[in-house]
């Protein structure tokens, strides 16, 4: 089964686990599944008309999706999935 | 309550200082216990930031905190914030920092770099909705030589 990497910060929200195993065909129904089974972990990803948050970044085997199919992002067994920040500021 | 060793706490306020007249900025790695974290080091990174702009600007790309964030798992550890500094300006964070925060839970240490030296640092941590930031409390000092009351302090 594929896993997904949990930030710190975020484990809060996914009962203290920083590796979740995920199911589902693409990124975007994974983290539909993780948002389901962990649903205070929405909000810290996605905004609230439902777009993933702009900082917001997952890899899949360390690609951007942003490089690859986006949400569309074919997801297979054992492919390991991590939710990086993009960090900036004044 | 946010803990860092002097020796990185001096490495921490060196890379603002290395930066200066623009802003430094890196990856604070370390454990989470509770509501405290621990810094066990730190990484210090570019400024991605076009260079026109770094004076008042910084930026860590996805793929630097991807490297971060696996350099921590290598080591045990995780990314458990995040640093940067403000050349002439207060160690508080600015209406850009807001509007660029990430997840509560992170902590920022921002640090005040005045004509190239180095000063106050303070961190900061996102309130729940992301109205604000509350400051976080810093302790400086080894964690094998806590209760020697000479080998710390807090700022």
């Amino acid at each position: 089964m594929a896993t997904i990497r949990i930030p710190a910060p975020l484990r809060p929200y996914t009962a203290g686990s920083a590796e979740v195993p995920v199911a589902g065909p693409t990124v975007g129904e994974v983290l539909g599944h993780l948002t389901t089974q962990y649903p205070n972990l929405k909000q810290h990803l996605y905004t609230e008309a439902g777009e993933l948050r702009a900082f917001v970044n997952v890899f899949v085997n360390d690609e951007d999706i942003r490089h690859l199919q986006g949400a569309q992002t074919p997801v297979k067994e054992r492919d390991r999935l991590m939710i990086i920040p993009s960090i900036a500021g004044g | 309550m946010l803990t860092i060793p002097s020796a990185i706490f001096s490495a921490l306020q060196a890379h603002g200082e290395a930066a200066y007249p623009n802003e430094g900025a890196g990856l604070l790695l370390g454990r989470v216990n509770g509501g405290d974290k621990a810094v066990v080091d730190i990484l210090p990174l570019e400024n991605r930031w076009n260079t026109e702009e770094q004076y008042h600007r910084y930026q860590i790309t996805p793929q630097d905190a991807l490297h971060g964030e696996k350099e921590a798992m290598r080591r045990g550890l995780d990314v458990v914030g995040f640093f940067h500094s403000h050349p002439d300006h207060p160690a508080e964070p600015s209406a850009f920092d807001r509007e660029w925060a990430t997840w509560p839970g992170y902590s920022y240490v921002i640090t005040t770099v005045e004509k190239g030296r180095a000063t106050v640092s303070r961190s900061w941590l996102l309130k729940e909705d992301r109205s604000a930031f509350d400051e976080e409390p810093i302790q400086i000092g080894d964690p094998a030589v806590r209760g020697a009351r000479s080998q710390q302090s807090t700022i």
